[in-house]
């Protein structure tokens, strides 16, 4: 275990934070084990370590939503219990978490004024309003007080996040994944901004399993380890990303995805100035444009909400156009229910395993029938043959390694890479001509997003066609064969040469050559 | 893993205890889910003795009461089967439609139906006069489910074009089928002034166990009727609906995840109408065979709430059509006795307190008890 | 048939209704279903008439059915906030229990005699007025004037104070309240107990006010069940519920009243002439609150807003972290 070689042990008057020996344990799991953490005043610390590590955890005991088994915390020197949220917040403590806690049929005052005691019962929402607004551009977030959270773009959802903790007088601001929702571009912004709190006295804890962004930002760095802590408070400078990516994982961990070269064949989705609308009747796509074929990769980057989600359901038909055609193998599918999208050899893996993907009452082979069920063997005239339905299921298992007691278990029992992978068991074995992932190895483990992405390699070699949905750009550059870059509903660059410059500017709205004629310099 | 210590040290009196609940794991064995279902029942019977006594009852004299006056002898335990039989139909219903969440409230304004339509057939006649036992008895059976079905139909289109709550729907349903019947009961078909219909002909009968008492003479006396064939065929079809049949996955799937069936290409909304139409279906299938079995006319009183504990037979049965047998019969006495205990409302209470018991033991289902000893630091 | 008396009653009886569907209301923005609101105001009235005949005073009766409603909510409430079990179920057997302790504690009340009501109230002045002063403020009871303040209260309390923002929040998101310090549990406790208790109010404002007396089920009659269609309809606000309680009030009114006279619009009025077309009128209420469960869920529809997000979701603070 690393320590802090070039400082000296007890720097009481600089720490803020101490957490000592903390255990937590949850059923099945031991969540922290022993777990030691600093931070020091104005210091951004990088908290890393892959899903599952248990830093969510940690960051959650010390914003006083869980309670520890063992261990003690120290805030500005004097021993503290938080046996709730508003004690972390009365300490000066606040938590930005990675899905953002927010009503979003209420306005940015109203959230941010939620859960406190002032004002004390009537309403008076315009004198708050002007507070948040000056708050806002004091602290380089600047927003729109009397918007509804449901308005809002996910950066600006983000900056509400932030300014809720700070309008409570948070010093230390704990940041989960905060980077998942932004564009390559608005990321210097970000660290611009921390920056800036920094040097006003805040500190910040940093949560993150992106290597390079932790390498940039942090100032010092504690990585977790399936509940331990593997280095502690080491000074990044100076260290690789191998490095960390050891800490982090345990062994060396390869980088380089073994891609073969394929000439990709017919085109087996094409569409054309699609448009359909999101949940709420807004436009969502507008007027979308490409074509995949057979034996590639076809990667979509692009910030959160900006249309991934409502393609990805149009093509598998869970979603109606408003305009434009889908076609199949030439065939138009444009109008056509789920089932006909499936019958064209679609095959679907969802963003949200749990409450999309499965049926979690269900057992293992209920769920893994879910496509094939309507045709033989499984099918028998109007009954489902039982014998072949099992015997399929058991063949996945153990094809897929999916752990589970039997294949009656319910899937709600199984873990989150487990359940992905009955998901891919289900849809690969249908050897589908075009699969779309949405999000396919997001909060698994690295072992588990080897075997994801090693899967989706092998299909596109079978010649299926792919669309892979990510929030990774490296997890893009590395699997596709081109990108298409979408942003407000249209694509607005194709990108084949691996130009992350280039993906970054499209993803925000602009182009290189834009930028640099607008001379707006990137600090 | 078992001594965990609190992180708070006061010097304060402690109980070196800590009871928590935690989601289990692993599944439970069937014996030891039906052993805390049998545990829920016995408490609430508990706690219904407890009320009855408050009000001055003497709860051990009820609870024999109803075991000897339901299941004493061969005659009263005909006539509790005879409860029963709509009980067992009913409680199919609602098992088919809560598999699919869907709650359908309105068995008992789809029984009222089903007797509705069964009557037509006769008063009508919609079958000539004279026909054998047979054709009258297919002949109402049919209109009795069709009927029961549209009864189902409406509340199932509502909810599928236009996501109309079904509770509400149903049960307001409930109330319309009660004056729909007694209109006709009253002003159409009334009888020599009395409320209720002419009596049906012999054939229109559904046979009772003793119309063979010339040839076994142990059948005398015995109210059991045919409607339980009807009953028992209904449970082996509806279970190898759910368990078997692609129809059946669907069905569960939707159910269980509606996302997910959207997903994999199911039509929620084809199956929500359906459904409840196999759902009203059943239940009027159970109004025919309460009146061409039992009363032999149609009245205006012919339930005494089936429709509403078809619901906790169904829940109490898991949902399963072989448990909703025996808990049919189980039921079927508590109705059959529980018309002469005093205070009236005690069966329905105990209903209700068993329904509330069964709900609450599903948490002990999903999760388990860890007594955690603590140790100061 | 007098279209003033008629929107007169409509307004006695639709307090009933409002003081159901306010509570509903209240429960419903918190995230818990009601489905149990027919039991609890079943147990209130008898739990009124009860009282009122023992101890003769019947604002004791009210206060003693509100808190006995009270009381049976959180029955209610522990099944679905702390076990966190399906709602719906739960809601049924609440009325089930409801109505099973109803009837059996009320078993001999309906042999009770005339009993001391809440006493009615015209308004001076305001009664004076044409039309409007006979509807609204002549000859009722106080319980109908207290709805007319409670509705203004509840929509004041809901939109413009911190703690209905803060009721508003555990039921659109109940995950965010939580992380800000706000106890979700409690919060849910809390408003299903006064659910509870404005359902004990609507049952005794039947016994004790509107239709006196003890008749077992046929007391409340299935008014519960319209509450729950209402609070839909009402879009979960205040004033809306008051619109829609008065409506079925008039309604019920009218159904009664139409078989009286011998013309009917210029014709011959067939429910009076035959008078098992009645049964007819007594559907209607019934029916119409199916329309308005159509009309409520379409233009929820519609509007893609509606209920609030987290209604029918037990909220379980996530163990696992993500």
């Amino acid at each position: 275990m690393m320590n802090n070689s070039d400082q000296p042990t007890e720097l009481q008057a600089d720490t803020v934070v101490s957490m000592q020996g903390i255990v937590k344990q949850f059923p099945g799991v031991l969540a922290n084990d022993r777990v030691t953490f600093t931070l020091k005043r104005g210091e951004i610390h990088a908290l890393l370590g892959e899903n599952g590590a248990g830093k969510s955890t940690l960051m959650n005991i010390l914003t006083g939503l869980y309670k520890p088994d063992n261990g003690m915390i120290t805030v500005q020197g004097k021993r503290v219990v938080f046996s709730s949220p508003n004690q972390a917040i009365a300490h000066g403590i606040g938590m930005v978490h990675q899905h953002f806690m927010l009503v979003p049929t209420q306005t940015v005052t109203e959230n941010i004024l939620l859960g406190l005691n002032e004002p004390r019962f009537r309403l008076n929402l315009s004198k708050y309003n002007a507070i948040v607004k000056d708050l806002g551009e004091r602290m380089g977030l600047p927003i729109d007080p009397t918007a509804h959270i449901w308005q809002l773009s996910v950066g600006e959802q983000q900056r509400v996040e932030l300014l809720k903790i700070l309008y409570r007088g948070a010093e230390v601001l704990i940041l989960d994944e905060p980077t998942a929702v932004l564009a390559p571009q608005e990321i210097e912004a970000f660290f611009c901004t921390l920056r800036k709190m920094t040097s006003q006295g805040k500190s910040i804890i940093f949560i993150s399993h992106k290597l390079n962004e932790v390498l940039q930002i942090a100032d010092r760095v504690t990585v977790m380890r399936r509940g331990r802590v593997t280095a502690e408070g080491v000074n990044p400078n100076g260290l690789s990303i191998r490095d960390l990516a050891k800490l982090m994982v345990g062994r060396e961990i390869t980088f380089d995805v073994k891609k073969e070269d394929i000439t990709p064949g017919e085109v087996v989705l094409s569409i054309e100035d699609l448009a359909c609308e999101n949940d709420k009747g807004l436009p969502a796509l507008r007027g979308v444009t490409m074509s995949i074929r057979h034996g590639e990769i076809v990667g979509l980057a692009g910030v959160a909400g900006n249309g991934q989600r409502e393609l990805a359901e149009v093509i598998t038909g869970l979603r109606k156009s408003t305009r434009g055609k889908i076609t199949i193998h030439d065939r138009d599918v444009t109008h056509t229910d789920p089932r006909n999208h499936i019958r064209h050899g679609i095959s679907h893996i969802p963003e949200d395993r749990h409450h999309t993907g499965t049926a979690p009452n269900l057992s293992l082979t209920d769920n893994v029938i879910m496509k094939s069920y309507t045709h033989a063997p499984i099918s028998k005239g109007w009954t489902i043959n039982q014998v072949a339905a099992e015997r399929y299921a058991t063949d996945l298992r153990s094809a897929y390694n999916i752990l589970s007691p039997t294949i009656k278990t319910p899937v709600r029992l199984l873990s989150g890479g487990n359940l992905q992978r009955v998901i891919l068991a289900r849809e690969i074995s249908t050897q589908p001509a075009l699969m779309v992932a949405m999000q396919p190895t997001r909060g698994l483990d690295v072992g588990a997003i080897e075997g994801v992405q090693k899967l989706l390699l092998l299909q596109r070699e079978a010649g299926a066609g792919i669309l892979l949905v990510s929030e990774e750009l490296d997890e893009l550059l590395a699997l596709s064969d081109r990108i298409y870059v979408i942003f407000e509903g249209r694509i607005v660059g194709e990108v084949v040469d691996k130009d992350i410059d280039r993906i970054g500017f499209l993803m925000c709205g602009t182009s290189p050559e834009k930028n640099e004629a607008m001379g707006e310099k990137n600090d | 893993m078992t001594n965990l210590a609190p992180v708070k040290s006061k010097n304060k009196i402690r109980i070196p205890f800590q009871v928590r609940f935690e989601p289990r794991l692993g599944e439970l064995k069937w014996w030891q889910s039906l052993l805390i279902t049998l545990i829920a029942l016995i408490v609430s019977l508990l706690i219904g003795a407890l009320l009855l006594s408050v009000v001055g009852g003497n709860p051990w004299k009820a609870y024999s009461h109803i075991a000897k006056a339901s299941f004493g002898d061969i005659g009263v335990f005909s006539d509790t089967m005879v409860k029963a039989i709509p009980l067992i139909l009913i409680g199919l219903a609602c098992s088919v439609a809560f598999r699919m969440k869907l709650w359908n409230i309105g068995a008992e304004g789809q029984f009222f139906l089903g007797a509705f339509g069964a009557s037509i057939v006769v008063l009508i006649p919609i079958v000539p006069d004279g026909s054998p036992s047979w054709v009258y008895i297919s002949v109402m059976a049919l209109f009795a489910m069709v009927f029961g079905a549209l009864w189902g139909f409406l509340p199932g289109y509502l909810k599928a074009r236009f996501n109309v709550n079904e509770v509400i729907s149903t049960l307001m349903m409930n109330y319309i089928a009660v004056a729909w019947n007694n209109f006709f009961i009253y002003a159409v078909w009334s009888e020599g002034g009395f409320q209720m219909s002419k009596m049906f002909p012999k054939a229109a009968w559904l046979p009772r166990l003793t119309d063979f008492s010339k040839q076994i003479p142990e059948l005398r006396g015995l109210t059991t009727h045919a409607g339980l064939i009807f009953a028992l065929i209904m449970v082996v079809i509806v279970w190898f609906l759910l368990s078997r049949s692609r129809w059946g996955y669907e069905i569960r799937l939707i159910g269980d995840n509606p996302k997910a069936a959207n997903y994999a290409g199911i039509q929620i909304k084809k199956n929500v109408i359906l459904v409840m139409m196999l759902s009203g279906g059943l239940a009027g299938l159970a109004g025919m065979s309460e009146i061409s079995g039992v009363v032999h006319r149609l009245q205006g009183a012919i339930s005494p709430g089936y429709g509403f504990t078809g619901i906790i037979v169904a829940w109490l049965a898991k949902l399963n059509p072989f448990l909703v047998v025996i808990v049919s019969i189980l039921f079927g006495g508590l109705i059959l006795a529980g018309r002469e205990i005093q205070p009236s409302g005690i069966p329905k209470l105990i209903q209700g307190i068993i329904l509330v018991c069964l709900i609450a033991s599903d948490y002990l289902v999903r999760n388990r008890i860890r007594i955690i000893r603590r140790m100061e630091d | 048939m007098d279209a003033v008396i008629i929107l007169q009653a409509g307004v006695a009886t639709g307090t009933v209704l409002l003081f159901a569907t306010l509570g509903g209301i209240f429960s419903e923005r918190a995230g818990v279903m009601q489905l149990g609101i027919e039991g609890m105001m079943l147990l209130g009235a008898m739990a009124a008439f009860s009282v009122t005949v023992s101890t003769g005073n019947p604002w004791l009766g009210l206060l003693v059915a509100m808190l006995a409603a009270g009381l049976l909510s959180q029955i209610h409430a522990f099944i679905t906030i702390t076990l966190g079990a399906d709602q719906v179920v739960s809601g049924l057997s609440l009325t089930f229990v409801g109505t099973g302790i109803a009837l059996v504690f009320g078993e001999q009340l309906s042999k009770a005699g005339v009993i001391s009501l809440i006493p009615k109230y015209t308004v001076p002045l305001l009664s004076q007025i044409p039309y409007i002063g006979t509807i609204f403020f002549s000859d009722h009871s106080v319980l109908v004037y207290l709805g007319y303040l409670l509705v203004p209260l509840a929509s004041y309390y809901i939109y413009h104070t911190r703690p209905g923002m803060h009721l508003r929040a555990v039921g659109e998101q109940p995950s965010a309240a939580d992380s800000l310090g706000i106890n979700v549990y409690r919060t849910r406790y809390i408003y299903v107990f006064i659910c509870g208790l404005f359902s004990g109010l609507a049952g005794g404002t039947i016994s004790l006010a509107i239709s006196p007396g003890w008749f077992s089920e046929l007391t409340t009659s299935g008014q519960g069940w319209i509450a729950v269609g209402l609070i839909i309809f009402s879009q979960w606000d205040p004033t809306r519920a008051l619109v829609g309680a008065y409506a079925f009030g008039a309604l019920r009114r009218l159904v009664l009243d139409i078989q009286g006279p011998t013309i009917l619009l210029g014709m011959r009025n067939p429910f009076y002439y035959n008078p098992y077309w009645g049964f007819f009128l007594m559907m209607l209420p019934y029916a119409f609150t199916i329309i308005v469960l159509v009309i409520g869920s379409y233009s929820a529809m519609r509007k893609r807003l509606g209920a609030p997000a987290a209604l029918g979701v037990p909220y379980i603070r996530g163990e696992r972290g993500v």
